[in-house]
């Protein structure tokens, strides 16, 4: 059968369905006809169809165009404060830690010396820091949300829904510092003597876990954040993964394919913009966390391989050292380092862009 | 007792009325808790006058009272001769009360008071001395059996002038950490890891086994820490009190303008890490009655709030600087 025809007996059953009264034998168009002008003669009269609420509201009220162009000129405006307030932030940033550019340079990104007594400053492992916290943090997130996320929309018994999807919520209300709290009396002692023996026992080979523990560190500091930034990860998934349609799960699931194929095909795959969106939001909060992160990474400015070594972040340090800075340079290097985070957060995020639209772009949804 | 306090704060607000005079300081952290205290005391002897205190750190303090943007500073450190030359307003240093710092740390099985040279606590921030049985800090200790652990050294994470009065006396007495280091608000520690604030620091020592910090005097009593004695300029172990600071400001020689480092001065009982804290006032005020009113509040904090000090754990003012600053008070105009 061709889609045409197809059609035309669909159009064909609706107009039977809605005539149930009419002579069976009148040729569609006319009908449809009928509904339009006066009903012809001998037919039972159908009563005047109501107006709906929206159509009588348009009708009744004057010419849109002024509330219309009005409209248009606020929402324009409501736009353009974006780029206002990230043009304004970036001109402050750039103008008041001109002191440390001009001293400095570009070199102030390569080098890692921070030293406020001899007047030397350098945000590379600052940046290294936050880098490594933050993709840490994702890297134990990502994995475990998305478990979170499929259980909840696809697998969960319905009475369980309701608390799991709470108390995901719940998570992400925890302000910062109480996750700080917890994580120094709770993280760092379970990391000092439980779980870093462990990881140097079984893990020691890959030199990642080397060096005396303290229980606080890089380490601490990337699991903390995954704990942050899991329920903002892993509610949006299920957001996402609940939008998509019925009929395509239903679909998969009748050309034959398992449970796990579904999700795997049907809905993972549809999902999949949306999720990159959702690890970009926990992770551009992973950069930007303070409080909680200052609390257990050690504040301690060095690049180290082994991930029990303390480090510190550009938030961190900023939050720390500023309202005590005294001297012009070592102000305007602290504001170079915001300066720094801003960079830095603009840059993950483009990137993040650039490899979503190169893995997506035009890709129907496959198998692979 | 904190309660009533609180009420009395309250009912002092309370009791300004709305033609008094304000005045609006900023400033160090450390003297926060008996400057509110003098302020409230003060004002309600003194409806007419209400002062505002924010502590917002001695770098702020300094920023803001030299660009004019409160009445008076406050600060745990003198200002450096750059920032007095660039500063808008002029202003001097008026000292009010006299603070600590103590040595903090956490050893299973040590039960008796430890001892620390000065070169000792130096050579462990620089990670010389790694281990508690290094035979420098056994020598201090006799008799006490120390762990072989490694020793791990807590620090300042934020810029304070707890870590500028600690520097500066390790620089004093180390010339490889005045090299290495040296004496500021924040300082780039070779080894360690950092903690915010005191109750950072303490919370880190309390939990990390074998760990070195440094904390207020005042801190450590307020919560019950033990706490080392520490070696002063005449070889004698000294355990932190407001009588030991207080002979420290005596037996230093103070400068006409009292900016003036305390740390490891002479005298048999003088405690070793000990610092003033000061007001800036400035030189010149905008405004004559608001100038009147702080000379006023000067005057009472010289005759009356001193005597409140010893029992906030601040020292109080040797009377012999206690004397002196009082004519400088009497100077401005």
């Amino acid at each position: 059968m061709s889609r045409a025809e197809d059609h035309s007996t669909t159009l064909d059953r609706m107009t039977a369905d809605h005539n149930v009264n009419s002579d069976s034998s009148t040729p569609p168009a006319l009908i449809v006809s009928h509904f339009v002008q006066e009903p012809a003669p001998g037919t039972p009269q159908a009563p005047p169809p109501e107006p709906s609420e929206i159509r009588r509201f348009l009708s009744q009220r004057g010419s849109g165009a002024f509330a219309d162009n009005s409209f248009a000129g606020v929402i324009l405006l409501c736009a353009c404060s974006i780029f206002a307030i990230v043009i304004f932030i970036a001109a402050i940033l750039i103008k008041s830690s001109h002191l440390s550019i001009a001293q400095f340079g570009l070199k102030f990104f390569s080098t890692s010396d921070w030293d406020p007594v001899s007047g030397q400053f350098g945000a590379l492992p600052f940046i290294f820091g936050t880098l490594a916290t933050s993709f840490l943090a994702l890297l134990i997130a990502v994995p475990l949300a998305l478990g979170v996320a499929v259980f909840i929309s696809e697998l969960c018994p319905r009475p369980l829904r309701a608390p799991i999807s709470f108390l995901t919520e719940l998570l992400a209300a925890i302000p910062s510092v109480v996750y700080g709290l917890w994580a120094v009396f709770v993280l760092v002692p379970l990391m000092r003597d439980q779980l870093g023996p462990f990881l140097v026992k079984y893990f020691g080979w890959t030199h990642l876990f080397e060096g005396a523990n303290f229980g606080v560190g890089l380490l601490t500091a990337g699991i903390i954040l995954a704990i942050m930034i899991l329920p903002i990860i892993s509610s949006i998934t299920r957001d996402i993964m609940l939008s998509v349609p019925n009929h395509q799960r239903e679909a998969v699931l009748a050309l034959g394919a398992t449970r796990w194929e579904m999700i795997r095909t049907g809905v993972l795959r549809n999902a999949r913009i949306g999720i990159v969106g959702a690890v970009i939001l926990g992770l551009g909060r992973a950069l930007g966390e303070t409080m909680a992160v200052t609390m257990v990474i050690g504040n301690h400015a060095e690049i180290a391989h082994s991930l029990f070594a303390p480090g510190n972040t550009l938030a961190s340090v900023i939050a720390n050292e500023f309202s005590e800075a005294t001297g012009d340079l070592y102000l305007s290097s602290l504001i170079e380092i915001g300066l720094a985070l801003f960079l830095v957060t603009i840059i993950v995020n483009a990137i993040a862009r650039l490899l979503v639209w190169a893995v997506t772009r035009g890709a129907p949804a496959r198998v692979s | 007792m904190r309660v009533k306090l609180l009420a009395a704060g309250l009912l002092a607000i309370a009791a300004a009325t709305a033609s008094a005079q304000n005045i609006n300081g900023a400033g160090a952290t450390f003297p926060y808790p008996i400057y509110s205290r003098w302020f409230s005391e003060y004002a309600k002897l003194h409806p007419d006058v209400k002062i505002n205190y924010q502590s917002i750190g001695s770098g702020g303090g300094i920023r803001q009272v030299s660009e004019g943007t409160v009445d008076f500073g406050a600060t745990d450190g003198p200002m450096s001769d750059d920032a007095i030359k660039s500063a808008k307003v002029k202003t001097i240093h008026i000292p009010t009360v006299l603070g600590a710092v103590v040595p903090v740390y956490n050893l299973k099985g040590v039960s008796q008071q430890l001892n620390f040279s000065g070169d000792v606590i130096a050579d462990i921030y620089l990670g010389k001395i790694s281990k508690w049985n290094d035979p420098r800090i056994a020598k201090d200790n006799p008799g006490v059996n120390l762990p072989a652990a490694a020793i791990l050294p807590v620090y300042r994470s934020d810029g304070s002038g707890t870590s500028f009065i600690f520097t500066d006396y390790l620089s004093k007495v180390s010339a490889d950490f005045k090299a290495k280091v040296g004496a500021a608000t924040s300082v780039k520690w070779p080894t360690g890891i950092g903690q915010k604030g005191n109750e950072g620091v303490a919370g880190m020592v309390r939990q990390a086994p074998n760990s070195f910090g440094y904390v207020e005097l005042i801190y450590a009593r307020g919560n019950n820490m033990p706490f080392g004695k520490v070696k002063n300029a005449s070889g004698k172990f000294i355990e932190a009190s407001t009588d030991g600071v207080t002979a420290a400001a005596a037996g230093a020689t103070i400068p006409a303008d009292y900016r003036v480092s305390i740390t490891n001065a002479p005298g048999a009982n003088a405690y070793p890490i000990s610092s003033f804290t000061w007001l800036l006032i400035p030189v010149q005020a905008t405004d004559a009655s608001k100038s009147k009113a702080i000379k006023g509040f000067l005057e009472w904090m010289l005759s009356t709030g001193e005597a409140e000090a010893a029992q906030m754990t601040y020292a109080p003012l040797p009377k012999a600087v206690a004397d002196r600053v009082k004519q400088t008070v009497a100077g401005i105009k």
